[in-house]
């Protein structure tokens, strides 16, 4: 028999332990009387002998194993039937444990999602990145097209390395031009991840080379949206880029190399730029799949060889790298992984509150059963039995609010992640999926035990006598020190949420009083792809540009108007080393500047401010000395106090010789308003397209980007902008609209969100932390009334005992306001280092946050302060 | 109600003991208590109320098992013999007893030597 036999067939193991038990004692009363004992002494004396039939009974239960099942099925139907007879109760509870569970239930879904879940591909723990690493610059992600060859080769022993890298042109095909988003990769990067084409094939190692013939993958989404959904668009020849593209396969929905939504994928082989000749221009990301066997520190000393080779050869480029090895998945989610915690820490405060609240209303419940429990043990249940059941009956209201939690969170999971701002990577894997649902019941449990824990222990023991004699009814003091430490942890995990809001609010009220460096009123910026047929030779292509001045400035309402390739606080850049002594310093020790390649209009257009000296003019043009314009940043840096104006610069990239300097102006807050202090390249440089040879001007054409000053609400103006900007073929395309507003704005946009988020937190944590002190208030001055009564009648006026209520109150929440300016000083620090343009904690914070939790604690403690006053001696004495 | 002898019973004889006598037939819950009684000459006081959680341990544990059939006067009663795994666990513990009385006594005995 099994204990689940054993289970189902109770009742008949009750009636055959009954049989048992009387058996012996009629054996026993039998022989007794066959003795000449008397037949009553001799029951009795058989029943004394056994030691009490139920007693014995009971043990023999225990000893079947399957007890704890039993009790657990009986404690269950407790529990369930103590929830309905107190509806309120119950439904109080579990909301707010709902609240709570629900909203980490959330926060763990994007745990799991975006950090604990596997990449979707073959054996992930295998894939991994590669970073370039100095002394002087840390990681930088990127990879010249030759080093990348001489990695890929060596490094066959040890691990298959592929690339990719950002692209895109412009679709010509079948209706108006369409600008598309691509990542130009290396032929076996699909294999590499171990991704099936949807339809297809990859690309073959022949075509990622110059000159063969052009090959495209489109994407699920591209190919559903302009091509239909048909089968028969693989092998078909599409017009791309100004080339005529032969589709040879189309990418699966789910896939994501990046953040971005991409378009189509072209081999990066096929690329004919200058760029992909030098190994100055590092612009590939490198991710490989170790092989077998082999661990990322392997990986890195292969690589390392390597990596020497290339600094003896070209030690311009390489001297002081090494290459670092790491985790494929780490990479793709490192900018949120702190912001995921610092979410999940929390609403683990709020749960935790949450806890408290139950906690304190269970402890006044099991307070008020006292008289029950006290009973119970009287009849022979142990203190063991009487904690288990206390557990299981939390535990069942713990597993409640959890399962309604989780309704919260499968409600509110997918408007939350869309809240992220500047979207979630990995958001497509962020599910209420096993992982989560083991999370939450664990999580309700462990709340269960949390809160079940203080009435459990409560569980009489010895002076049983005086607690069935008093009924329960003045005994108030034994969970008052409890009650206490109830609402002083409510108020501590409160204040640590409450200081946080406070310090991200003033961490965001400095940051946006910062000067960006431009004026980003009125003003909007957009990407231009040019004409595919502007693009074979450098006068076409200063035509093109001088074509998209032309048109932006004939709108009416645009103001000014200028080209650039980057534009402030939007993706994209361009380091360039440059150094500002003759000698051209060792790799490692060059610096690196932003550069901006731009029309004389910039300054004005985007509203640079001119520190000395002038800005680019018409007169900076080929044929004519080449200048730069500098920041304050790199004059610093470069020459410290000295004048810069008029002194040589040299930047390998745009010419062999010095450049000019003939201007300084305002640093530009290019990365946005917090990053920029946390950038390692902070230089930054201006230089006229004006002046470009010819042989880079191909490469730039591909990044222009016109910003527009207006005098009306610059996206009013879109629409003729977009007629004005097509080109003379009227295939260019105009896409990336940001207005610098906004983008000013959505520099903060990871800040005001966590603002927003420990705000909400804060306010719940308050909301919950006061209802807890009126209900454990509430609750005690109900059991006090007796003693009220007496001082009342003794001559305590009502203020007295208002005062009474108050102060006793005042000295918990007091309490809970010190541990949890020392836990607030902790929490501040973390904010510090996790997010950007967070300064240390400041009494500010405090001296802001205090008073609204006082205030709040006060009210919440008035109205049970004001019921104590009122109390008519004569009826307290009475009821006593 | 407790039993005054039961601190006689060293920790965990009562077992053995139990399984010794099943061994000898199968008998019901009385009749082991009585024969425990009589077998040790009244020098083991078996607590009764230790007796039958004992046996249904030994039963849950499957060293003993149990029938119900009727007695020589005619009730019907839970009868307990030993399993072959019992058996088994006797003639183990049996052994480890024997080997464990056996070496106090030696060292009883060199001690009494020593005093002299």
């Amino acid at each position: 028999m099994n204990w689940w036999q054993r289970l189902m067939r109770r009742g008949r193991m009750e009636a055959q332990l009954e049989k048992e038990v009387q058996f012996h004692l009629d054996e026993h009363a039998a022989e007794l009387i066959a003795r000449g004992v008397d037949p009553d002494e001799a029951r009795r004396q058989a029943r004394l002998a056994l030691g009490g039939p139920e007693q014995v009974k009971e043990k023999c239960r225990d000893a079947r194993g399957t007890r704890w099942l039993e009790d657990l099925l009986q404690d269950l139907q407790y529990a369930a039937r103590m929830l309905r007879t107190n509806p309120g109760f119950a439904a109080v509870a579990i909301l707010t444990l709902a609240l709570g569970s629900g909203a980490t239930t959330v926060a763990f879904s994007v745990v799991s999602g975006v950090l604990l879940k596997p990449l979707p591909y073959a054996s992930p723990e295998q894939l991994v990145t590669l970073h370039g690493k100095t002394e002087r610059h840390g990681e930088q992600w990127g990879f010249s097209y030759l080093n990348f060859r001489d990695y890929q080769r060596d490094a066959r022993e040890v691990a298959w390395l592929e690339t990719w890298s950002y692209g895109g042109g412009t679709l010509s095909e079948g209706g108006e031009a369409e600008y598309l988003t691509t990542r130009e990769i290396s032929s076996g990067l699909f294999n590499m991840l171990g991704v099936p084409l949807e339809q297809g094939r990859s690309f073959l190692p022949e075509e990622d080379q110059p000159g063969t013939g052009p090959v495209i993958l489109l994407s699920h989404g591209l190919w559903q949206r302009r091509f239909g959904g048909r089968s028969d668009v693989v092998g078909k020849s599409v017009e791309f880029g100004g080339k005529a593209s032969t589709v040879v396969g189309i990418v699966p929905a789910k896939f994501q190399l990046d953040d971005e939504a991409v378009d189509a994928y072209v081999p990066v082989g096929q690329n004919s730029e200058p760029r992909m000749q030098t190994r100055a221009a590092n612009f590939l990301h490198v991710m490989g799949r170790l092989n077998r066997g082999v661990t990322m520190a392997d990986a890195e000393a292969r690589l390392g060889v390597t990596t020497q080779r290339l600094a003896d050869a070209y030690p311009r480029y390489n001297a002081g790298r090494r290459i670092v090895v790491r985790p494929l998945r780490e990479d793709a989610v490192a900018e949120v992984r702190p912001m995921i915690w610092l979410l999940l820490g929390a609403v683990s405060i709020v749960l935790l509150i949450a806890c408290v609240n139950v906690a304190s209303l269970l402890l006044a419940k099991a307070v008020s059963r006292e008289r029950e429990l006290a009973m119970r043990v009287a009849l022979g249940a142990s203190r063991g039995r009487l904690a288990r059941q206390c557990l299981t009956e939390s535990a069942v209201l713990g597993l409640a609010g959890g399962a309604l939690g989780v309704a919260f969170a499968a409600a509110g999971l997918r408007p939350f992640v869309a809240l992220w701002p500047e979207g979630l990577p990995r958001a497509g894997e962020v599910q209420i999926d096993w992982r989560v649902m083991v999370f939450a019941t664990a999580a309700s449990l462990l709340c269960g035990l949390i809160f079940g824990l203080a009435p459990a222990l409560r569980a009489p023991a010895s002076d049983l006598e005086q607690r069935l004699r008093m009924g329960g009814r003045t005994l108030a003091g034994g969970s008052r020190k409890l009650h206490g430490w109830f609402v002083t942890s409510e108020i501590a995990l409160a204040v640590v949420l409450l200081v946080s809001a406070g310090v991200l609010g003033k961490a965001i009220v400095r940051l946006a009083a910062l000067d960006p460096g431009f004026r980003p009123k009125n003003v909007m910026a957009a990407r231009v792809a040019i004409s595919p047929g502007a693009l074979e030779n450098p006068e076409k292509i200063r035509a093109a540009w001088k074509g998209l001045l032309d048109g932006a400035r004939s709108v009416p309402g645009v103001e000014s108007a200028a080209l650039t390739d980057i534009v402030p606080m939007r993706v994209g850049e361009n380091s360039l080393t440059y150094w500002a002594t003759p000698a051209e310093p060792p790799a490692d020790e060059q610096s690196l500047a932003l550069s901006s390649c731009v029309t004389p209009d910039y300054a004005e257009t985007i509203g640079l401010r001119l520190v000395r000296g002038r800005f680019l003019n018409d007169d900076d043009r080929l044929g004519h000395p080449l200048v730069v314009v500098i920041d304050e940043n790199l004059a610093r840096h470069a020459f410290g106090d000295a004048n810069p104006l008029g002194k040589p610069l040299w930047v390998p990239a745009l010419d062999a010789g010095p450049v000019q300097i003939v201007g300084v102006v305002g640093h530009v807050r290019h990365w946005g308003l917090a990053s920029d202090d946390y950038s390692t390249v902070r230089d930054e440089l201006y230089y006229s397209s004006a002046q470009l040879p010819d042989r880079v001007t191909h490469l730039l054409a591909g990044f222009t980007s016109v910003v527009v000053r207006t005098n009306v609400p610059p996206l009013t103006l879109l629409a003729p902008l977009q007629k004005a900007l097509g080109g003379a073929t009227g295939d260019q395309s105009f896409y990336g609209v940001v207005t610098m507003d906004g983008a000013v704005r959505d520099s903060l946009a990871t800040q005001r969100f966590l603002l927003l988020l420990f705000s909400v937190f804060a306010g719940v944590a308050v909301l919950l932390a006061c209802i807890g002190i009126y209900g454990v208030l509430a609750y005690l001055t109900t059991r006090r009334i007796p003693e009220f009564g007496v001082r009342i009648a003794l001559g305590a006026s009502s203020r007295d005992v208002i005062g009474m209520v108050l102060r006793e109150s005042m000295t918990t929440v007091a309490l809970g306001i010190v541990a949890g300016a020392i836990a607030a000083v902790l929490a501040g620090q973390l904010l510090e280092h996790s997010v950007e343009g967070v300064r240390r904690i400041e009494p500010i914070s405090f001296v802001m946050m205090i008073p609204l939790l006082v205030a709040a604690a006060l009210l919440a403690s008035l109205v049970p302060a004001m019921r104590a006053s009122r109390i008519d001696p004569v009826v307290a004495l009475r009821e006593e | 109600m407790t039993d005054p002898n039961k601190s006689d019973l060293p920790q965990g004889t009562l077992d053995l003991l139990i399984l010794k006598v099943a061994a000898l037939g199968p008998l019901h819950g009385y009749a082991i208590a009585q024969r425990l009684q009589q077998v040790s000459r009244e020098v083991v006081q078996v607590p009764q109320g230790s007796l039958y959680p004992a046996l249904h341990r030994l039963e849950n544990r499957g060293l003993l098992a149990a029938d119900w059939s009727e007695t020589e006067t005619g009730r019907e009663a839970k009868f307990y013999r030993l399993t072959r795994k019992g058996k088994a666990q006797l003639e183990a513990e049996t052994a480890s007893w024997r080997r464990l009385s056996e070496a106090v006594g030696l060292i009883l005995k060199m001690s009494e030597g020593g005093a002299e």
